[in-house]
């Protein structure tokens, strides 16, 4: 399929490059002198284990028998299958221990051993376990239909004969050949065998695997360049000798024997699996590694199974109910031993003599009968355990992530992505984060940058202003004027959210510059926001050096190494370059007339627009060499010659590299452009410098003689003399002026940073990118700004190839962490903020076993942490330490295959959906579309969860122990017995149907405040962070209610119907009476409990709530109107005895008030005299005090931050302090010269 | 699926004009209030004024409920007469048991009541018996309602071990609870008169009508080698056995009344009654108290003062709290909604 990549010609990269692409004709020979040697053992496969893999190409067949049959594409992840599901998930369901309990206690129940018929356990159990089974198997058909999504994916496969055909992703198998077109992913682990580009370079994105932005170049072997088409391939055979399937992913070995002769494989020929072909139209590939052997998948580890806190918590308190339990059956056993050893032989009505062969009721026997008798009685007090508990947890949380599945603000209009909680399990988990642990690019970042301002002869354009500026003079200006908002600047600021500041839409900044507040800049075009009319249309003619503008403009046009390429719809050029700011470059230097349009092997060619003439020039520039960029030297430089034969050095790169190059008259500007660098970084853009150099024939020609030397040379020094070459001749520059490139924020990170550091959430920034550019975004995210102190951790440059250089190393990381450790312990000023900037390397040598601890201290006292350039495994070790180190909840969000690894490890992974690559989503429990939706899923969702399921929680335990312990109660009347006073069927609808809904309905629809309330006060959030509503104060305080309310409950009734009659009739109360009273009581008290436990009531609760009560006595009912063989005493009971009977309602009544007074008093007292935060907001708004008293609301919603260190508002205070501090030394300056009393303003 | 605008990002440009993928809103969640959690909702906070109402309006209804019921639990006369152990012999004190379980002995024994106060019919005629497990769980299970409901299901006897079977076949009724029947018999006479006890509809109607059935007839009760309490005439139909069925329906605690007639006599205050009665059932093996109850009722049955003290406390707690609260409101007030009390107020370097 011819595409428009197809129309340019095959270009020889290799002729351009400098460093990395070359193949020399002598490293050929120097090749062919091992392969000549290997191919004496060509029968063999490489030596060593693990090197067994032989692929057969082109040979479709030989790969369908033993022993070659790898593993076909096919991808899963699904848990289970068909015929592994049901025992694998009965499995789960009963490692619950409470459920295996149940589990026995219905195994039991068919013995008579069991106090209750064994429907009335075997149904709750069936219910409950296969609900949550229910859940799991849809859960898991998500899964599946996400492989199968990725497995139905097509690509060109050679089906024989030179013809290539689409086939689905899974078939393909090892030893095809497949066709990957540009901008597609590859399906398998592939060996580069061709390319679109004449010597079979190709790039390569690897942002899905390492995170990665810049393109990575892969060269296939030259023996295999010649299969360049699809026809070629009619006859190709080869066999490939690998190593077997690993993870590791910047390794391999193997070799490729083509027609006899054997070459040597390594890392720079093999694609791997969910990279992206870029910047190449086409690559021919032949299949290593599929499926689950290719090395992204062998890195894919088994999602683990994650549970939250509180679950894990409850689970705790499980184990004390269970403790519980088995003490009371325990006394209740040894009361019934006794009581059957001593008085049973009295109690001739039971016939003690006659045992009926078991030994239930022995009193010869009394210890095997009470052995027997602890069973009974474990059964029996089994209702102490919830066993609806987790089946409710589990309805709840469903329905939960629906909400959050639904949210209409956490859906993305661009994307089309709703928010998705994967797992719901962790819902609660949500309100309860300390530290976020964040990826870059692709989460914060969208991979884009745009051309913001440039700094030319000590000029600066481009008018954007920084924020952080507008909203310290905004704030500084309305405290001056004294105005009544205080405080509330930045919240304002972002609340209005760019609609303009109202009543000021013209600030006076200190600096003088006036700048415009519109609302935000709306890029017209991609990679370009530039906004300054000075240089537009052809203006910059008339600025004040037109000559160093039209230099700047040109070093922007011919210093890259990108490509154009025609884009017919529009006739525009599109650029293929290697870093996305090399892009932003090209589109302004079209943007401002001077558009490159065509390379060629030596030119590249510009179309220059100027407004004297209406046709562009076209211009060449021979380039004569291209010395590149790498992250050792940082600057890239072409040498050209121009059109009037003017030879120029055209350079850019970091601004200390290019300044400390500059020559003596090139420093003109370098004061000026220095500040306006600061000013760029300050603001998070990312600065390079722009320089060149005039060249003399003699002395060029000279310096090529030694860089084409350096460049021939062989040998492990040959970069070294490279470098050295390229050097020389990049000296003496003169400073054209400097770029600032907006590494674009996707929409409302900042502000979203900012407000979850206001409610005390942690950030950090793990990054596979560079230092620079971490750092960079650091500023533009407000992690970072000017006056924090930067601890900055990397390993020595001495590369030492001692023995002990490792050690050495370490020691010195070791070093640095003890000196940080000691500085911010000797800072003294409140304010002051400090940043932890690590590297990767640094990093492998922090997490080692007797440094991390002392690195994880020094990094919690850092306001701010960016790690940089660490690998997926780092990014999960890191993430592991936060977790086990600090002991707190760990958020983990990114978007890439390289964050499956952190996302996996914390405790909750957040996923970024909606860009390509669906791995992180995959692994992730929540997936967003946009990092800005972090807020609402924290802050909002996060904290109801958190409290639903907390005091859902609570109550459950409450409601259950207020039941089952009047089972105990009734024990000691029954000589421990194990007679319950209950129908089975009262037990069975208690958890099942009387009190569960209202329970849910707590769970599903508690509000405290309301979703913008709990945005405008984010220190709310802390509530669910410390654990408020979940800690052992408040659970034992249920827990004792509970106990209060089953006393009140049992000993009431038992108090009221004694034995005198309870009817004007005369009768007494049966056992029947008794228990549906005490358990008509228990429903009303326990329904009455949760309307005073919940604050927010739709008609929804309001329904559950009185219709379980409903339920109940239509149960009643309905029970006693079916047959006496299925309801036995309470048989016509409510209509008969109970309903006409006063002391029934009294009683109910009584108890219902008894059993809820405590409680209620707690609340009024609590509420009245010790109020909670969403307490008072919550009386603020029930006064409706937020419209009466603005400035008071305003107030106090500034204050709900937690004090930050980081984040945009703190930047703002900051700044506020330093402009404060300027005016006060003025002032105080003013005022020692002149004597004149003007009081200082009020704001001193 | 390959060609994501968004993500070609690196340098690819072409103005506006790029491709943007079709916006697909087919995964647009739908509004609605419950999808949003904005149903309309009543949030009502406990403000002072609340507390100290609903205190109040609990004391109002459970002081007066309280009051009423103790009334009426006062207005019932009761005359409570514990006679197992007056009724041994002088003689057999000392082996009561063997006195109980002698069936040569004569057991009959004569009680002189007197009433306490006016005693308006119908007077309800009760036994008590203390110490008496009819909640035991051997004793709860060991019956067989399908057999007391029909007569075709008369040899079953499956739940009713170990009183089920006699060497002639099944025993209807069968089961502990039937076989233990109380057994003991009340006369009265008042002056010189005898009041017939009236042992008509002491069962609940229910139980008459459709647990016991009218064609189930006794059959092989009490005639195996022990003899457990009261025998049935065999004539008659398990729902005309009242007696049966009251005491078929075991009592949730150990001491129990159950309903052995009434009288439809009015007795005026210092009237004696002579009881004669049979002194039959054994409860001296498990020292169970017997007592012989006759009492009125009110609208609220028998005499207890329990549930009037339980309200009367309630009722009296909830008038104190209010005050207390009222009391200490006025004392130290609290603003609602007041700003103040915000933790980050409250405790500023908290943070």
């Amino acid at each position: 399929m011819p595409r428009t990549g197809r129309i340019r010609e095959k270009l020889r990269w290799s002729k351009i490059y400098t460093f990395s692409c070359i193949r020399h004709p002598e490293s050929i020979n120097a090749d062919a002198g091992p392969s000549l040697s290997l191919s004496l053992s060509l029968s063999l496969p490489l030596p060593g284990p693990g090197h067994s893999r032989i692929v057969r190409c082109n040979q479709p067949r030989a790969h369908k028998r033993k022993p070659l049959d790898y593993p076909t594409n096919y991808i899963s992840t699904t848990k289970y299958n068909i015929v592994t599901f049901l025992p694998k998930a009965i499995f789960e369901q009963f490692r619950r221990v409470a459920n295996l309990y149940f589990l026995l206690a219905a195994c039991l129940s068919v013995t008579s051993i069991s106090p209750f018929s064994p429907v009335s356990m075997i149904a709750p159990l069936a219910f409950v376990v296969g609900l949550s089974m229910a859940k799991e198997a849809l859960e898991d058909w998500r899964r599946f239909v996400q492989d199968m999504k990725v497995n139905l994916r097509k690509a060109l496969v050679h089906k024989g004969n030179g013809r290539f055909s689409n086939k689905f992703w899974h078939k393909i198998r090892v030893g095809d050949v497949v066709r990957v077109e540009k901008n597609q992913f590859f399906p398998a682990d592939l060996l580069l065998l061709s390319s679109g580009y004449e010597d079979g370079i190709c790039y390569v994105e690897t942002m899905n695997l390492d995170g990665e932005t810049n393109l990575k170049v892969k060269r296939s072997l030259e023996v295999t360049l010649p299969f360049e088409d699809d026809r070629s391939f009619k006859d190709f055979t080869a066999t490939i000798r690998c190593e077997d399937p690993n993870p590791s992913l910047y390794t391999f070995a193997g070799n490729l024997e083509h027609e006899r002769q054997v070459y040597a494989l390594d890392p720079s020929q093999v694609l791997l699996r969910d990279s992206k072909l870029r910047n190449t139209s086409y690559i021919y590939g032949v299949v290593i590694f599929t499926g689950h052997d290719t090395k992204v998948m062998q890195n894919a580890t088994e999602s683990p199974s994650k549970r939250s806190r509180v679950e894990k918590k409850m689970d705790r308190i499980i184990y004390i109910l269970f403790t519980v339990l088995v003490l009371v059956s325990l006394i209740s056993s040894l009361g019934f031993a006794v009581k059957t050893k001593l008085e049973m032989p009295s109690w001739w009505y039971l016939q003690p003599q006659r045992g009926d062969n078991s030994h239930l009721y022995s009193p010869s026997t009394p210890g095997l009968s009470g052995i027997f008798h602890l069973v009974t009685a474990l059964i029996l007090y089994g209702y102490l355990i919830p066993i609806s508990l987790y089946v409710s947890i589990e309805v709840v949380k469903v329905l939960q992530a629906m909400f959050i599945n639904q949210d209409l603000q956490m859906y993305d209009e661009e994307t089309g992505n709703p928010a998705q909680a994967r797992t719901s399990n962790l819902n609660e988990e949500l309100g309860q984060v300390d530290t976020i642990l964040s990826d870059k690019t692709g989460t914060l970042t969208c991979n884009q940058m745009d051309f913001l301002k440039c700094s030319i002869a000590g000029f600066p354009y481009g008018l954007s202003s920084s924020e952080v500026e507008i909203a310290a003079a905004k704030q500084i200006a309305s405290e001056e004027s004294g105005g009544s908002v205080q405080n509330g600047g930045g919240i304002d600021y972002w609340e209005n959210g760019g609609s303009g500041f109202g009543s000021s839409p013209e600030i006076e900044l200190e600096g003088g510059i006036t700048c415009k507040i519109e609302k935000p800049r709306k890029p017209m075009i991609r990679g370009f926001s530039f906004e300054d009319d000075r240089l537009m249309q052809g203006n910059w003619m008339s600025e004040p050096n037109p000559g160093t503008i039209l230099l700047f403009f040109r070093i922007l046009a011919v210093c890259h190494t990108a490509i154009p390429e025609l884009d017919e719809e529009t006739g525009g050029f599109t650029y293929e370059a290697e870093s996305p700011d090399e892009g932003a470059f090209l589109v302004a230097a079209r943007e401002f007339g001077f558009e490159f349009c065509r390379r060629t092997q030596t030119s590249v060619f510009v179309r220059e627009r100027y407004p004297s003439s209406a046709e562009p020039i076209e211009r060449e520039f021979k380039i004569l060499n291209l010395l590149e960029f790498n992250s050792k030297r940082k600057r890239m430089s072409v040498v050209i010659r121009d059109e009037n034969g003017q030879l120029l050095l055209l350079c850019k790169g970091a601004d200390s590299i290019i300044f400390d190059r500059l020559s003596k008259n090139g420093r003109m500007y370098e004061a000026d452009t220095s500040k306006h660098l600061n000013e760029y970084g300050e603001a998070g853009l990312r600065t390079l410098a722009l320089a060149y150099r005039k060249l003399e024939e003699s002395e060029y020609s000279a310096w090529n003689t030694e860089f084409l030397k350096a460049k021939t040379a062989l040998g492990p020094d040959r970069e070294a003399q490279l470098e050295q070459a390229a050097d020389m001749i990049e000296k003496e520059l003169v400073l054209v002026g400097a770029t600032a490139v907006e590494d674009k924020l996707q929409k409302g990170v900042p502000q979203c940073i900012d407000k979850l550091a206001q409610a005390g959430l942690k950030i950090w920034v793990l990054t596979g990118d560079k230092m620079e550019t971490a750092v960079n975004i650091g500023f533009a995210c407000s992690l970072l700004r000017q006056g924090m102190k930067q601890i900055r951790l990397s390993p020595m440059n001495k590369e030492l190839i001692t023995q002990d250089a490792n050690k050495a190393v370490k020691e010195d990381i070791q070093k640095q962490i003890t000196n940080a450790s000691q500085m911010i312990k000797l800072e003294t000023d409140p304010h002051a903020a400090f940043a932890l900037i690590i590297d990767g390397k640094a990093l492998t040598y922090a997490l080692e076993e007797d440094m991390k601890h002392q690195f994880l201290s020094l990094a919690v006292d850092c306001a701010s942490v960016i790690c940089c350039r660490v690998s997926p495994k780092q990014k999960a070790l890191v993430t592991r330490l936060v977790k086990e180190g600090t002991g707190k909840v760990t958020l983990a969000i990114g978007d890439g295959a390289n964050d499956v690894g952190m996302i996996q490890e914390a405790d909750i992974g957040v996923g970024i959906s909606g860009v390509e690559g669906m791995q992180a989503v995959m692994a992730s429990d929540f997936s967003i579309s946009q990092f800005r939706y972090l807020e609402r899923l924290l802050v909002v969702h996060g904290h109801w969860c958190y409290k639903r399921i907390a005091q859902m929680i609570c109550y459950f335990f409450y409601k259950n122990i207020a039941f089952g312990l009047t089972l105990f109660y009734f024990e000691a009347y029954t000589g421990f017995s194990g007679q319950s006073v209950y129908d089975d069927w009262y037990m069975i609808l208690f958890n099942v149907l009387l009190t569960s809904l209202p329970v849910i309905s707590l769970g599903v629809f508690e509000q405290d405040v309301s979703s913008e309330v709990c945005l405008q006060f984010p220190a709310l959030y802390q509530q669910g962070a410390k654990n408020l509503f979940f800690d052992w104060y408040r659970i034992i305080g249920w827990m004792a209610n509970g106990l209060y309310s089953s006393l009140m409950i049992f000993f009431l009734n038992i108090g009221i119907f004694f034995t005198q009659a309870f009817l004007r009739g005369g009768q007494t109360a049966d056992m029947a009476a008794i228990g549906t009273t005490m358990f008509t009581c228990i429903i009303c008290a326990v329904n009455m409990q949760i309307a005073l436990t919940m604050s927010h009531f739709t008609w929804i609760q309001i329904v559950l709530v009185w219709g379980s009560i409903a339920t109940w006595y239509l149960f009643l009912l309905a029970y006693g109107e079916s047959s006496p063989l299925v309801s036995g005493d309470a048989f016509r009971l409510l209509v008969e005895a109970l309903a006409p009977a006063p002391i029934f309602w009294a009683v109910t009544l009584l108890v219902a008030a008894a059993c809820n007074l405590p409680y209620l008093i707690h609340i009024s007292y609590q509420r009245l005299y010790n109020p909670m935060d969403h307490h008072v907001i919550q009386e603020i708004k029930y006064y409706k005090k937020d419209v009466e008293d603005q400035i008071m609301w305003t107030r106090e919603r500034s204050k709900a931050r937690w004090a930050t260190k980081i984040g945009f508002t703190a930047r703002v205070d900051a700044k506020i302090r330093q402009l404060k501090g300027k005016l006060h030394s003025k002032v105080s300056s003013l005022s020692g010269q002149t004597v004149v009393a003007t009081p200082p303003p009020d704001v001193l | 699926m390959m060609n994501n605008s968004g993500a070609s990002a690196a340098g690819s440009s072409s103005g506006s004009g790029e491709g943007q993928a079709p916006r697909r809103n087919s995964k647009r969640p739908k509004y609605s209030r419950f999808t949003q959690q904005e149903l309309p909702a009543c949030k009502p906070i406990l403000t002072p004024r609340w507390v100290i109402s609903v205190f109040t309006l609990v004391g109002i209804i459970f002081v007066p409920i309280g009051l009423v019921s103790l009334m009426a639990s006062r207005d019932v006369v009761e005359i409570v007469d514990r006679y197992d152990s007056a009724c041994v012999p002088p003689n057999m004190t000392d082996d009561k048991v063997a006195y109980a379980q002698n069936a040569a002995i004569d057991k009959t024994c004569t009680r002189i009541l007197k009433v306490p106060k006016d005693m308006d019919q119908p007077i309800y005629v009760y036994y008590q018996l203390d110490n008496f497990y009819q909640n035991h769980r051997r004793y709860v299970k060991s019956r067989n309602d399908e057999q007391l409901m029909s007569a075709k299901k008369a040899n079953d006897s499956s739940g009713c071990d170990p009183e089920a079977t006699t060497g002639n076949g099944t025993i209807v009724p069968c089961g502990l609870i039937a076989w233990s029947l109380f057994n003991d018999t009340y006369s009265f006479i008042h002056g010189n008169k005898n009041i017939t006890v009236n042992k008509h509809n002491i069962s609940w109607k229910s139980d008459r009508d459709h647990k016991f059935g009218k064609d189930v007839y006794p059959k092989n009760f009490q005639n195996g080698a022990l003899i457990g309490g009261a025998k049935l005439d065999p004539k008659k139909s398990l729902s005309e056995q009242e007696d049966l069925i009251v005491w078929m329906r075991t009592a949730a605690l150990p001491t129990f009344r159950k309903l052995y007639g009434r009288i439809e006599v009015d007795l005026k205050a210092n009237d004696t009654i002579t009881v004669t009665l049979k002194n039959n059932y054994n409860t001296y093996s498990f020292n169970g108290k017997k007592k012989l109850v006759l009492s009125t009722t009110s609208w609220l049955g028998g005499k207890n003062d329990f549930l009037g003290i339980a309200y009367l406390t309630v009722g009296g707690l909830c008038f104190f709290l209010a005050t207390a609260f009222t009391v200490v409101y006025l004392v130290k007030p609290r603003k609602l909604g007041d700003p103040s009390y915000l933790s980050w107020n409250r405790n500023p370097q908290g943070h």
